[in-house]
């Protein structure tokens, strides 16, 4: 059984496995996009390591969160398409 | 965390050069920590990687860290010097200032991205940076994942990829056959990567590796849908759900340069010991030079030896080094960028992705500063780590002068520099 | 031999752009000298604002007239000169403060500069995010950002498509005849204009300037979260004190939604490099006005200097001892603000229109050290 992480995204309740990281989360939950561009664009995570910004999200209300380095936690709400 | 603490040696970076400096130089019973902004330790190449008992090279090196007492600092990112021994540093509940008396940099590389139409659409991934979403996470079972763009990083992505389960339907290496045989030839130097290569193809049996072949274009709406590749005069689609891409690596020289290193065509300057220009600095791996798993491992093992005074060590690698080096050099003249990768762009290609500034808008300027000043190119969040690598290629300008912070931190990260207690 | 210019102006800043701008729709030839890039010196360090200040008569009357002119520019801009009339929140914390906004809505209702007192139930409503206790606040709504560098190209743009030149290079030497290039060349002008701020020292020795280091920290977007820009009062003690160092509280809003945090002051500092602590002061005094402010994603700190002079006025006219030289610098903090101001009365005196203020105060002989020749 494997161990899972309870948290939110965009409001709807997921299920992920623990030591995922908040990236994986998003796209495990079907989203491709994590954030809009300045000009609109749906961007999703391109370099995995915490360089190039394009994977960030709210987590608990705060803006602009690079997603690819954290680790999901219990209770955690992310935002995405900000 | 939250406060100071000192160390004989801080290690900067854990991946393979960083746990490597760090087992040697704590072995020397020196007091040692290691920080790193990933959850673990890995780097890039070991990201995610079980600290289980097993004879894997990694957890060789695992078990070999856990056995000695390296405070492993994690989740945590060095931002900014605040004296001439202590690093700022910032993780998510807040800052911690490290002092020491000996600094390793084994802040290793990240990919090369050179743009080309729809490269920012959802599921157009880094090749390295796709591999460290799946160990993160992803799940890539049943995934069609197209692997493109230059260098060894590619087959071991696929590989890699393939295990999670991932259809790969083709490798597409820029290289050219004549440079892959020369390469190739260079290999049979070298045993044990002439093993790890071997290894790699049969993991990737029945996988199409095509030289002399690249993307020319992503397609999609709202994501990847399939990907356009030429070779020769013949281009062709791909529909696929990934399309893992990278061009080679990039040294991360950001924090040397802040400190004041030498840094010279992008790499850190080091002597055999592994110093830099920077009394009591010292830099090992990929910042040095991109150079591979093997070469980190010994140049991390370098600078573990020689912080501790134990030069004959130190010594006894060096010829291991300058093998290593070599078949580097081999590595960096196969998987050259060729011409043809920089008419990709088209005007409206966006260049920088932070905030969205097309190819023809930088054009119009003759220096990066310029570029950056007038379109903003290069003033987001990422700090030209993406775009800068990619215009000094397509346009041939040096890019230079990094201030502090070295990454974006919450404004409160900045006001406690204020309140460090080293004397400035 | 005849003159190649009628006027060579040395310096692609704001100041050098808008003087260069003048010249032109004014049908004289003119050439710009500029060492690295348009709008690459101060210009692309500062904050970009354009605002009326009153520290002294002449500076109010040259901050407003080159406010006006900017105004009537605001059509015309384009988009990437980010041209936003936000209008400047002074803001008070303390009785003596509240006395100075008073003091300031008199002085600029007499002198028709639309003004409002806020009160702190407007002032809280204006902008929720300051901190409470304060006590009010002077609302300027006439002042305005702009993004300085695209300006000062536009400028210049506007300049090249009448009769300008640009040359890219460095002067080594002002001439009765023109301006003598890093290369050895020379370019021949009858007049010579020096507007290369915090360098025009080096060509024009005896100016009385010094450079004033300021930092400034970017940071990401956060849309709507200040709407004006916001001034401490206490601004006004930072910016005219002669004291080493000094913080005041300013932030304002740039259209891309990120927000630009200063300021900061100090002489006597040549070193290009971000220190610390002149950071961490900086940003704390913007917290206190701010607390949310503290949890945002910092992306980046620069510095720059100011060239200012002893009386904080700048320089506009010609250079005493010489027939066909003329000065544009010295700008301090109010080089975007008074370009344009600067430009016309540049004209002015060259063509002897009459100036729509008085210039006797710009006049560089006030600082001029009096030894040189």
């Amino acid at each position: 059984m494997p161990d899972l992480v309870q948290m939110t995204i965009n409001g709807v309740a997921v299920r992920i496995p623990r030591g995922s990281t908040v990236a994986a989360a998003v796209l495990l939950a079907g989203s491709s996009a994590l954030r809009r561009s300045v000009s609109g664009e749906l961007r999703g995570p391109l370099c995995g390591m915490g360089v190039c910004f394009e994977c960030r999200v709210a987590i608990d209300g705060r803006r602009h969160v690079r997603s690819c380095q954290l680790l999901c936690r219990e209770g955690m709400e992310v935002t995405i398409g900000g | 965390m939250g406060e100071r603490a000192e160390f004989d040696v801080l290690v900067v970076g854990g991946g393979p050069a960083g746990i490597a400096a760090a087992c040697c130089a704590a072995e020397a019973k020196l007091r040692v920590a290691v920080v790193d902004d990933n959850p673990a330790l890995g780097g890039q190449i070991w990201r995610g990687e079980p600290a289980s008992p097993g004879t894997s090279q990694s957890a060789t090196w695992y078990q070999r860290v856990a056995r000695l007492p390296v405070h492993i600092i994690a989740g945590t990112r060095v931002f900014a010097p605040v004296g001439p021994r202590t690093l700022m540093a910032e993780s998510e509940d807040g800052v911690c200032e490290l002092a020491f008396r000996k600094l390793i940099l084994a802040t290793g590389a990240r990919e090369r991205f050179l743009p080309f139409p729809g490269w920012t659409l959802p599921n157009v991934i880094g090749a390295g940076g796709l591999q460290a979403l799946a160990r993160s996470g992803v799940n890539v079972r049943g995934k069609k994942v197209v692997v493109a763009g230059t260098g060894p990083l590619l087959l071991a992505a696929a590989a890699h990829l393939r295990q999670g389960g991932a259809e790969i339907c083709l490798i597409a290496e820029q290289a050219s056959w004549r440079r892959l045989l020369a390469f190739s030839v260079g290999l049979a130097r070298h045993p044990s990567k002439l093993k790890d290569a071997l290894a790699l193809r049969r993991e990737l049996a029945g996988v199409p590796y095509l030289a002399g072949c690249w993307p020319v274009a992503a397609q999609g709406k709202e994501k990847l849908d399939s990907v356009i590749l030429r070779r020769g005069a013949k281009t062709w689609n791909v529909p696929c759900d990934y399309l893992a891409c990278g061009f080679h690596l990039v040294p991360n020289t950001e924090l040397a340069a802040l400190l004041g290193c030498r840094v010279e065509q992008g790499r850190v300057r080091v002597d055999d010991f592994q110093q830099t220009t920077v009394a009591d600095v010292y830099c090992a791996g990929e910042p040095t030079g991109i150079g591979g798993l093997e070469l980190s491992l010994v140049e991390g093992q370098i600078a573990g030896h020689a912080v501790a005074g134990h030069l004959d060590a130190a010594r006894g690698l060096f010829a291991k080094r300058k093998g290593l080096r070599r078949f580097a050099a081999g590595m960096d003249r196969g998987f050259a960028l060729r011409h043809e990768l920089r008419n990709l762009p088209q005007p409206d290609t966006l260049v920088c992705r932070c905030e969205d500034v097309p190819l023809g808008r930088v054009r119009e300027h003759s220096s990066w500063r310029a570029a950056k000043l007038l379109t903003r190119c290069g003033m987001g969040p990422c700090q030209g780590r993406v775009c800068a690598p990619a215009v000094e290629f397509l346009l041939g300008w040096n890019v230079e002068s990094v201030r502090p912070p070295v990454f974006p931190v919450r404004v409160e990260s900045l006001i406690a520099t204020a309140a460090s207690q080293s004397p400035s | 031999m005849t003159p190649t210019y009628d006027v060579v102006i040395i310096g692609g800043g704001i100041v050098g752009a808008a003087c260069a701008r003048e010249c032109a729709f004014a049908g004289l030839r003119v050439a710009v000298v500029e060492a690295d890039f348009a709008g690459g010196g101060a210009t692309a360090s500062g904050m970009g604002h354009i605002v009326v200040m009153d520290d002294s008569k002449p500076q109010f009357a040259l901050t407003r007239y080159s406010q006006q002119l900017w105004r009537e520019l605001a059509y015309e801009l384009p988009p990437d000169v980010e041209y936003m009339p936000c209008g400047t929140i002074w803001v008070a914390a303390d009785e003596q403060e509240m006395q100075e906004v008073r003091r300031k809505h008199d002085f600029y209702g007499v002198r028709r500069v639309p003004t409002e007192i806020l009160d702190p139930r407007s002032l809280y409503e204006a902008e929720p995010h300051l901190r409470p206790g304060l006590l009010g606040a002077l609302l300027v709504p006439e002042d305005l950002v702009i993004y300085a560098p695209c300006a000062a190209r536009f400028f210049l743009r506007q300049a090249q498509a009448r009769c300008c030149d640009l040359h890219m290079g460095r002067v080594t030497g002002i001439r009765d005849h023109g301006v003598v290039l890093q290369d050895g060349s020379v370019l021949r002008a009858g007049t010579v204009v020096n507007a290369a701020g915090t360098w025009a020292k080096e060509l024009t020795p005896g100016l009385e300037m010094r450079p004033r280091k300021g930092h400034l920290v970017i940071t990401d977007r956060y849309p709507g979260f200040v709407r004006h820009q916001l001034v401490e009062l206490g601004y006004l003690k930072s910016a005219h004190t002669l004291t080493a160092e000094s913080f005041a509280f300013n932030v304002q809003p740039r259209l891309t939604g990120q927000l630009l945090i200063g300021s900061s002051r100090q002489f006597g500092v040549e070193e290009k490099s971000v220190d610390n602590h002149i950071i961490a002061g900086m940003l704390a005094r913007a917290c206190e006005y701010l607390p949310e402010l503290s949890r945002m994603s910092a992306i980046r700190c620069w510095t720059g200097f100011r060239a200012a002079t002893p009386d904080k006025l700048p320089v506009i006219g010609k250079c005493p001892g010489h027939e066909h030289l003329y000065l544009a610098t010295g700008h301090e903090g109010l080089g975007i603000t008074t370009s344009l101001g600067t430009a016309r009365l540049l004209l002015d005196q060259m063509l002897n229109r009459a100036p729509a203020i008085p210039l006797e105060p710009y006049l560089p002989g006030r600082v001029m050290e009096t030894a040189h020749a």
